[in-house]
């Protein structure tokens, strides 16, 4: 049986920034389901926040205003204390990252570059051109080679064992070798980011099942604000690949069908640079009140980018007129880019503390997997890729401080093999009897959230959704795998994650139907303001012994931000 | 009305797990609408004709490097070819050359991660860090650029005709990342620390057929990193410099 101190599953940006902080102390294991080089953290674009005052018109920001800034973007439902601390920690991070080797764009000055971005009061996002995510996740990749972490790549966590409020370990599928392996561990990280692939339409990579989130919530862990999805204003049509906020920061415009810059009629004075939210809600009214443009592939809107000239478009945002070109055959220099809103990022996730503690001893969460909450009912854009870094690291202080105290010092093997031979079973199951597809089931199921659980939202829509999750759910229990080999078999691995797909759907949407009101990326059109006086809480959804979600509720920490309507 | 057309996706399959099998092809016919990708395609068919097909994806957005492999010939990106632009009714897909196959188009890269690992690819610095930033400007910034861009796909790698007859060869994914750190403006290493590459499994064993120029799906050009490396190695050789003292 395979045993580490400390075990890390996700090798994005949270988990190799935990490895690294370490590796150096503890014998680390880090598993992923990919190379790490291949997470998810690569596709970041537009840049990470941090109030270094760098820009000429930034020079009195302090992380305080970032603070707001984010409490305020997050409709108040983040933890101000959370928030306060990942504000606080950013410039460290930022230098960090740059001491470690990562290459950010410039100021004529030197200095590391910072562009204006969405519901920010300053221009604080610090970027290198527009492939943000790929410098910084290459930059933690090189650095845990230079320290020699023990990385597993293809193996995916199928099982985390938990037993009496305890960690153990996980199961791990060693996608390669088709092997189930047990591996003992004195504390557990999860860094195994968002849910996108449980919407249609999702700027997600295609590994971004939220199976990490499903394994831990049916293992009995505690999922917090599930209902709070955000929706990124400007996907391309068809593939639905990320455009960057930075196109807008840059300053790209927003165009309907009758030539109009609407962002003016909904935000006059933020306009395009409004919260992503906001801007995704009036893209989606233009469309649905006959202001989109038509294309095969669906409804949409322009970005703009050509009043920029081609200079600035190659300076500035290199990546989007590459994706552009190859993707549908348009060069924003000359052309607008056909964009529609897309699932973008999950506000909710695991229910973790500003140590990434959850509710179970040795069982740790960060980045988009985890729900602290720093970014509330809605994330502002260069905010992720901080959270991950600054939460990757404050694990990394968190596990060693518990495993010095009061931490397990023999996980028991024994709870293992138990549950190693509960997913022989399982998989024997999946691979020999049945008559549903898998891709049938996924298909199904994405298609009922991104029709009934979107931007926008109502009762009937969202009792639908329960119904269909739940017809889906019975017909998972039917699936087949065609293939009863382990190795290589990525049609097994897909159906063992679509198991959880289904949980985190199901929490999803029954927080949205819970929720009776509109907050941040969560609007009810049967109850369109916002209710701090009944809804100013954290949805909790914790599995039952009926199988299904209980949900219990829990109170928003306040410090020095009373929440105010929310005005741009 | 937009007409989906019929293809034939014939794919090569192999298992390294039953290795008394041949590799050989199998077919698969399927209607594609204009616009879709190599990589769309091949997710329809593990999903609704054959489920044991195996290949690696997950971007989609030629970010991730994860799907390179050889589609009518050329290597590219799975996920940013589109079917359409071969003009052809037949799309042969292969996998990456120079390294072994695990199963179908998944192949073992450890020999180009081990090759990536040998030229210590981070940023080595000797002068304690600022407080602040190091500072760098703009056109220092922009110098490393190009090698910045690289995916790590191993397109590059499976082009590469020295690797085809000597796998010992280090690749050019690895010079490119070594110059990438050569060119940063902060970056400290000394050219001691460059005897790895001065030989023939390093940059004097290319043959400057550019092929991994042409391979790279990121306009990345290797061939410029190993011929700045390779004046490099001779400039050290005349005149010393650049932190000798180890």
């Amino acid at each position: 049986m395979h045993y580490h101190d400390i075990l890390i599953v996700g090798g994005g940006l949270a988990g190799l920034r935990a490895a690294v902080g370490l590796c150096e102390r503890y014998d680390v294991g880090l598993f992923s389901k990919v190379h790490p080089i291949r997470s998810h953290s690569i596709a970041a674009q537009g840049g990470i926040n941090a109030a270094l005052a760098n820009n000429p018109n930034s020079r009195d920001d302090t992380w305080e205003k970032h603070a707001f800034d984010t409490i305020k973007g997050s409709d108040y439902l983040a933890d101000q204390h959370a928030v306060e601390i990942m504000c606080k920690e950013a410039p460290n991070i930022v230098y960090e990252m740059e001491h470690w080797g990562c290459p950010f764009s410039r100021f004529p000055d030197r200095s590391i570059a910072q562009r204006p971005f969405g519901g920010a009061g300053y221009p604080r996002t610090c970027y290198s051109t527009d492939i943000t995510g790929h410098v910084l996740l290459n930059t933690l990749y090189e650095r845990t080679v230079s320290k020699g972490v023990k990385v597993y790549p293809e193996w995916f966590v199928v099982d985390l064992v938990i037993e009496n409020g305890q960690c153990h370990g996980v199961i791990a599928f060693d996608l390669i070798n088709g092997k189930i392996i047990p591996i003992r561990a004195r504390a557990t990280l999860f860094a195994t980011g968002g849910y996108g692939r449980v919407y249609f339409y999702s700027t997600n990579a295609l590994i971004n099942t939220g199976s990490g989130i499903g394994v831990a919530y049916k293992a009995g862990v505690p999922i917090k604000d599930m209902e709070f999805v955000q929706f990124h204003p400007t996907a391309l049509i068809g593939t639905n690949i990320l455009m960057t906020e930075a196109c807008r920061g840059e300053g790209g415009y927003l165009i309907n069908n009758k030539g109009e810059r609407f962002m003016e009629r909904y935000v006059p004075i933020a306009m395009e640079l409004a919260p992503r939210d906001i801007v995704s809600r009036s893209i989606q009214t233009e469309i649905d009140e006959g202001r989109g443009f038509d294309h095969p592939l669906g409804k949409y809107i322009n970005l703009d980018l050509r009043h920029l000239g081609e200079n600035k478009i190659q300076e500035k945002l290199p990546g989007i007129r590459k994706i552009s070109i190859d993707f549908i055959g348009i060069d924003p220099v000359h052309d607008p880019i056909p964009i529609m809103p897309s699932q973008h990022y999950s506000m909710g996730g695991i229910d973790t503390n500003i140590r990434c503690e959850t509710e179970i001893k040795g069982f740790y969460g960060a980045g988009e997997c985890a729900c602290v909450s720093v970014h509330g009912a809605n994330r502002l854009g260069g905010n992720s890729l901080l959270d991950t870094i600054v939460f990757g690291k404050l694990a990394s202080f968190s596990i060693p401080e518990y495993l010095e105290s009061d931490g397990l010092t023999t996980p028991d093997e024994s709870f293992l093999l138990r549950k190693k031979e509960e997913i022989e079973k399982k998989i024997k199951r999946l691979t020999s009897e049945g008559s549903e597809r898998p891709f049938s089931i996924q298909m199904d199921l994405s298609r009922t959230m991104s029709a009934c659980v979107g931007i926008f939202r109502t009762k009937d829509e969202l009792e639908k959704a329960l119904v269909d999750i739940a017809g889906i759910k019975e017909r998972y229990k039917r699936v087949k795998v065609s293939s009863p080999k382990l190795h290589m078999n990525y049609e097994l691995m897909n159906t063992l994650e679509l198991e959880f797909m289904l949980e985190v759907a199901h929490t999803i949407a029954l927080g949205a139907l819970l929720r009776e009101e509109s907050r941040g990326a969560h609007f009810r059109r049967d109850f369109p303001a916002r209710n701090d006086a009944e809804w100013l809480k954290h949805t909790i959804a914790r599995i039952g012994a009926d199988g299904k979600p209980a949900i219990s509720f829990k109170e928003v920490v306040i410090t020095n931000y009373q929440p105010m309507e929310r005005k741009y | 009305m937009i007409i989906a057309n019929t293809y034939t996706f014939k794919i090569l399959r192999y298992d390294a797990k039953e290795p008394e099998e041949t590799p050989s092809f199998s077919f698969y016919q399927i209607k594609v609408l204009p616009g879709l990708t190599v990589l769309a395609v091949l997710m329809r068919i593990r999903d609704e004709i054959d489920g044991t097909l195996s290949f690696r994806s997950s971007c989609r957005s030629a970010v991730c490097g994860s799907c390179a492999m050889v589609i009518n010939g050329k290597i590219d990106l799975a996920c940013r070819t589109q079917v359409a632009s071969f003009g052809d009714e037949t799309i042969i897909l292969e996998p990456l050359p120079n390294f072994e196959i695990i199963k179908d188009l998944v192949v073992d890269l450890t020999p180009f991660w081990t090759m990536y690992e040998k030229i210590k690819p981070w940023l080595s610095r000797k002068q304690p860090d600022p407080e602040k930033e190091i500072p760098q400007s703009e056109e220092e910034r922009d110098r490393i650029d190009q090698f910045v861009n690289c995916i790590l796909c191993a397109s590059c790698y499976g082009a590469c005709p020295v690797l085809a007859r000597n796998p010992d060869y280090m690749g050019p994914h690895a010079f490119a990342k070594l110059e990438r750190f050569m060119l940063d403006s902060r970056d400290e290493r000394s050219m001691r620390s460059l005897e790895e590459i001065n030989n023939e499994r390093g940059v004097w064993g290319c043959d400057t057929l550019l092929r991994c120029i042409d391979a790279c799906p990121k306009d990345v050009r290797p061939t410029d990193s190993i011929v700045g490396l390779r004046k490099k190695l001779l400039k050290y050789k005349l005149f010393g410099k650049r932190n000798d003292e180890d």
